[in-house]
């Protein structure tokens, strides 16, 4: 197998302005196969505008998306991806709101519960099947919202900020819980994060992103080797990483 | 529960106290009891007719419920196009305000004219009254759906049915049960008007010839019928409304706890 073919998304010098505010300048990324790769930029300055192109929710001003080698620009329904929130519907169990993804792609209603409900316990989730979302925890509701992405395309997700809106300690156990399960499903990841321990505990490589409009400004190959633990938020060679990534974004 | 008990006291006691003011003064006689018949006659005049009475409320009933249920059917399939196709809502949004302005009681004579003393013209009010709400609550239900949750559908690939099965329709649910509630307030009044301007049966006409005789009673207990009914039936929206959005009754009421360990 050759580097290409290992290759699942790339994006190539993407510009993306709306009527009077230019967001992006050019950003051009690349991930491959079962790695996982994060996002790291201030607010605003197009992360999620990035992903919406990626999806194919928005078209690029200039600039390619290839996915598995072919062009996606403006072509949406190839990759799962989960937006900054949770987004579940208010008025659908949780059973109902994963089955979503399924049920679009032709699945009978009750195949579909057969199949989301094998994932439910890896998910943290078994017994609310029949909870609606508002009887969830933050953390069970990202975690709900990751397995409805996780259903619609479990080779390539994109995660905008998923643990944005938790508290401290509930992010920390969903990065470790993030992990584990990413060990176990071979997926490859593309994931926007505010937050430099969380790109560094999670990735294999981190674009840092510079204020709008966006360029890369750098890139990081994190090769702290993996399986990882909580250990490691205190080792040298990760302060090292995160010395440096501060020192380039403030 | 002890809050709902308490909400519902003040204005029992208030009408309580009506009754009760209205008994003494008619017991008093100073109205003749055809001007103003008391409580307890009224009552009694309800159940000593309400055999006679009950032929004409199953009319009116009938005349209320396939109104009703044509008004929402067309509602629906209208407010669907109205939402999916701009042009087609921006030709029709207006002239559905106008329409409003025409009152009802002017059309009757017109609708008799045209469809004869039968049941038609009565439905056809019924009509009336109940597809203005239903449709502009349900078509405002639909235009304020969350765009994030129409987006994320499309980037899971779902065509314009699906947006509207898992995302429009659920999210108008609740502006069209208002808009159920507003119809099913007025929907007897409207079938009860259609038979007072022109009919054989129902309450409409029953009403007219007990005040042809100056049986006042009679009339005070058909407008009791007309009342109770209307409630009942609101209430059955409500209990529907309850069934069929159990997120919004659940919502703040019973929070589970994240489990410790995931
Ligand atoms: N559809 C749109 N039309 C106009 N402006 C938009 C649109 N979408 C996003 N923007 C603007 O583009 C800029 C970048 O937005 P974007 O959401 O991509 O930033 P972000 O990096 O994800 O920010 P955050 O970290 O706060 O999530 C913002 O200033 C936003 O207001
Ligand atoms: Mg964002």
């Amino acid at each position: 197998m050759t580097v290409k073919d290992n290759i699942l998304i790339e994006v190539k010098n993407i510009k993306k302005s709306f009527t009077n505010l230019h967001t992006i300048e050019d950003i051009s990324l690349v991930l491959e196969k079962n790695q996982f790769v994060s996002i790291l930029g201030p607010s605003g300055c197009g992360k999620s505008t990035l992903f919406d192109v990626i999806a194919g929710l928005e078209k690029p001003d200039r600039g390619f998306v290839f996915i598995d080698g072919r062009q996606f620009n403006g072509r949406t329904g190839r990759v799962s991806y989960m937006h900054q929130k949770d987004l579940l519907f208010p008025w659908a169990t949780i059973l109902n709101n994963v089955c979503i993804p399924l049920i679009l792609k032709g699945y009978r209603r009750k195949d579909a519960a057969v199949k989301a409900m094998e994932h439910f316990p890896a998910f943290g989730l078994e017994g609310f099947e029949k909870s609606y979302p508002c009887q969830l925890s933050g953390g069970m509701r990202q975690r709900a919202a990751l397995l409805r992405t996780y259903l619609f395309a479990d080779d390539i997700m994109l995660l905008d900020e998923p643990f944005g809106s938790l508290d401290a300690i509930t992010r920390k156990k969903m990065q470790m819980w993030l992990l584990k399960i990413w060990e176990q499903i071979n997926a490859s990841i593309l994931f926007i994060t505010h937050d430099i321990e969380e790109a560094i505990f999670l990735s294999d490589k981190i674009y840092v992103l510079s204020e709008r409009p966006a360029i890369v400004k750098k890139t990081f190959k994190i090769d702290i080797k993996r399986p990882r633990d909580g250990k490691i938020f205190t080792s040298a060679e990760f302060n090292k990483i995160k010395k440096q990534i501060f020192e380039l974004l403030y | 529960m002890k809050n709902g008990l308490k909400n519902k006291i003040y204005p029992l006691i208030f009408f309580a106290v009506v009754l009760g003011m209205w008994e003494i003064i008619s017991a008093a006689g100073i109205f003749a009891a055809y001007i103003l018949p008391s409580p307890i006659a009224i009552l009694v005049s309800l159940f000593t007719d309400f055999k006679n009475m009950g032929g004409h409320i199953l009319i009116t009933l009938y005349e209320t419920f396939a109104g009703f249920f044509i008004a929402v059917f067309l509602s629906v399939i209208i407010a669907l196009i109205m939402d999916s196709a701009i042009t087609v809502k921006k030709t029709l949004y207006p002239v559905l305000i106008i329409s409003q302005t025409i009152p009802i009681i002017v059309l009757a004579p017109l609708f008799i004219i045209w469809f004869g003393y039968g049941y038609i013209p009565k439905i056809i009010i019924v009509i009336l009254i109940c597809f203005f709400p239903v449709t502009v609550s349900f078509l405002q239900g639909l235009s304020t759906a969350d765009r994030e949750l129409v987006d994320l559908m499309r980037s899971m690939g779902a065509g314009r049915y699906s947006v509207y099965r898992f995302v429009k329709i659920p999210s108008a649910m609740p502006a069209f049960f208002s808009g159920l509630k507003i119809a099913a307030t007025y929907s007897i009044m409207g079938a009860t008007i259609g038979e007072w301007v022109g009919g054989k049966s129902g309450l409409g006409v029953y009403m007219i010839r007990a005040k042809h005789s100056f049986a006042t009673d009679k009339v005070f207990a058909a407008i009791l019928v007309i009342t109770v009914l209307s409630i009942i039936f609101l209430k059955i929206i409500e209990l529907a409304e309850k069934k069929y959005m159990p997120w919004l009754r659940i919502a703040g009421d019973v929070y589970i706890e994240e489990k410790q360990e995931i």
